[in-house]
């Protein structure tokens, strides 16, 4: 989606240059822009084409910056910084915090691929020409003066968010909330599926006792929280409920060692 | 011509404080620990009450063999520590110390958000490191430095922005200009959430549960060596410089002081972030380090209620003085 975005910027820009100009004399800032967008390109395909997952993840740093950099060119200060906090700062690492603490491997990952590859290039292909054409047709003669006043200052981009655009703006801040709400529905168990839950999956880990049935021990319930499902709880279980403070970080640390141990032997040997 | 050679300036001047101030605060560590636990600290490199020491230890630190373990990813490794250090770098350049445009590296626009935004980038840097490094103990500093930036983010972020609607600009310098003096009772708690929220994103004690040495040896940069991990080291400090001259300029009123900010203004600045630094060493030597629940608690139960309060608070006040 955001690579398509690239794209069609680019060709805006190329697009629109064809006024005065023309297009045999580019100005420093639109080559700038088209490099930009062709490394912002490349990024994104080895995000998802690499085999390494962790790889795949800075590849995303880069593409991201990319594009926070395309704000920049296009004056968008405010839009710029904002995306790098938002999703470099945050989306990215948040990628990171669950690939390792579930499993990042270094090296390659056999299993990175998905059978569903074309299904997605189909769908990726449709997308980007979907918004390629929506925003070509919408701006097509539309002008960016990049030498006069910025364009996308936070003054600019406030004012219209919360004069013209302020139903859309809240519209989505609900949908966020409705998301939020069903993150914390989904990620909250009764506490009798919590003790089914913590018994059923004993007997796949492939080291350890399993304690089919019973209850599980004080060592068992430690390393029994480092599985993907509880560590991803642990944030939403820092909020102050405190119903089971054992599955705190503190008590998933020790497990969660020893699952990515396990993963690191297998990928870097 | 003249506006080039002035940007050169601007960003020579920048790059000397970056390589100078976390030195300064480095070695003010050294002095005045040693003096709160009721030693001497370092007393002969350079002659002078061992004000050479750094410099010692950076020469130590350019002679060690830069080592990558068998079993690590060579290039994120490698690449690590410049992504920890670079960021502040960006960083100091926004931050104003003195009125007027001569006295900030880079006027930006969205002052706030760049300075957060970018800070955020560094922690990037100890997860590549903490990832790379093949080693559990660096995987498990990695962890927690991912989980401790994302509790502590929040807090950071809304109380900036209480500041900000306080001002009505997020631009550096413009939140200065719009500053008086009793925006310091008004904005006191969100200074404090700043600080503390701050404190723990660098990973300083009492927040350095990342890198506790009694449990997982140095967290994510157990694996490095020679320059590498001095640049880590490097990093830390240089984070200190930032978060205290952010402090300053957003909470403590940056140049404004109580005879006026008559050519004088840069030395309000250091001494208010001086002051500040001086707090960040006190704290390391007072307080135990902190449990990774008592450190997600800290954030979700405190910190963020208190911000939202701020907030609350300062939109009271600007609606009722409106």
């Amino acid at each position: 989606m955001t690579l398509a975005a690239a794209t069609v910027a680019a060709a805006q820009t190329t697009t629109t240059a064809a006024g005065p100009q023309g297009f045999l004399s580019p100005t420093g800032v639109e080559i700038a822009f088209l490099l930009v967008g062709l490394v912002t390109f490349g990024a994104a395909i080895v995000t998802v084409t690499t085999k390494q997952l962790v790889h795949a993840a800075l590849w995303l740093v880069v593409a991201l910056g990319g594009l926070a950099v395309e704000y920049l060119l296009l004056t968008a200060e405010f839009i710029a910084w904002v995306q790098v906090l938002i999703y470099v700062g945050s989306v990215v690492v948040l990628l990171l915090f669950g690939l390792m603490l579930t499993r990042a491997p270094i090296g390659r990952s056999p299993d990175a691929d998905s059978a569903n590859r074309w299904a997605a290039l189909a769908v990726a292909i449709a997308a980007a020409c979907a918004l390629v054409w929506v925003v070509v047709d919408a701006f097509r003669t539309t002008w960016i003066d990049l030498d006069g006043p910025a364009a996308g200052s936070t003054a600019v981009t406030g004012a219209s968010l919360f004069q013209s655009w302020v139903l859309p703006f809240e519209a989505l801040s609900v949908l966020l909330l409705a998301a939020l709400v069903g993150a914390i529905v989904l990620s909250r168990r009764t506490a009798a599926e919590q003790r089914g839950a913590d018994a059923t999956p004993a007997g796949e880990r492939p080291a350890g006792t399993p304690a089919p049935g019973g209850r599980p021990t004080g060592a068992d319930r430690s390393s029994a929280g480092a599985r993907p499902t509880s560590g991803a709880r642990t944030e939403h279980d820092a909020r102050p409920s405190g119903d089971d403070t054992r599955a705190d970080p503190a008590g998933s640390a020790p497990g969660a060692d020893d699952e990515s141990r396990g993963d690191r032997k297998e990928g870097a040997r | 011509m003249n506006d080039a050679l002035d940007v050169a300036l601007r960003l020579l001047i920048v790059f000397v404080v970056f390589l100078t101030f976390p030195l300064i605060v480095g070695q003010a560590e050294h002095k005045v620990m040693a003096h709160m636990q009721g030693r001497l600290g370092p007393m002969y490199a350079g002659g002078f009450h061992g004000w050479a020491q750094l410099v010692a230890d950076g020469v130590k630190f350019a002679q060690k063999e830069d080592i990558v373990p068998a079993g690590a990813d060579r290039r994120i490794f490698q690449l690590a520590p410049a992504v920890a250090l670079l960021p502040y770098l960006l960083v100091l350049l926004a931050i104003p110390i003195g009125p007027g445009e001569g006295a900030v590296g880079e006027v930006v626009d969205a002052g706030i958000f760049f300075v957060l935004a970018v800070m955020g980038v560094g922690v990037l840097g100890s997860l590549m490191a903490g990832w790379a490094s093949a080693n559990k103990f660096s995987l498990l500093g990695g962890l927690r430095t991912a989980a401790q930036l994302l509790a502590y983010e929040l807090p950071m972020l809304l109380t900036a922005a209480s500041v900000a609607m306080a001002a009505g600009t997020v631009s550096l310098p413009g939140i200065l200009d719009a500053f008086e003096w009793w925006w310091l009772p008004w904005q006191i708690v969100g200074a404090v959430v700043f600080f503390v929220a701050g404190l723990a994103e660098l990973q300083r004690p009492p927040f350095d549960m990342p890198v506790a040495d009694s449990e997982i040896i140095f967290g994510a940069y157990t694996e490095y060596t020679g320059l590498r991990f001095a640049l880590f080291l490097l990093a830390e400090y240089a984070g200190i410089v930032v978060l205290c001259g952010l402090t300053t300029v957003l909470f403590l009123g940056g140049w404004h002081g109580p005879w006026g900010a008559d050519g004088v203004g840069w030395v309000w600045t250091l001494l208010k972030a001086a002051l500040l630094a001086f707090v960040v060493i006190w704290l390391r030597v007072t307080y135990p380090r902190m449990r990774e629940d008592q450190l997600q608690k800290l954030s979700w139960t405190v910190l963020v209620p208190l911000s939202l309060a701020q907030i609350a608070l300062t939109g009271i006040v600007k609606v009722v003085i409106a």
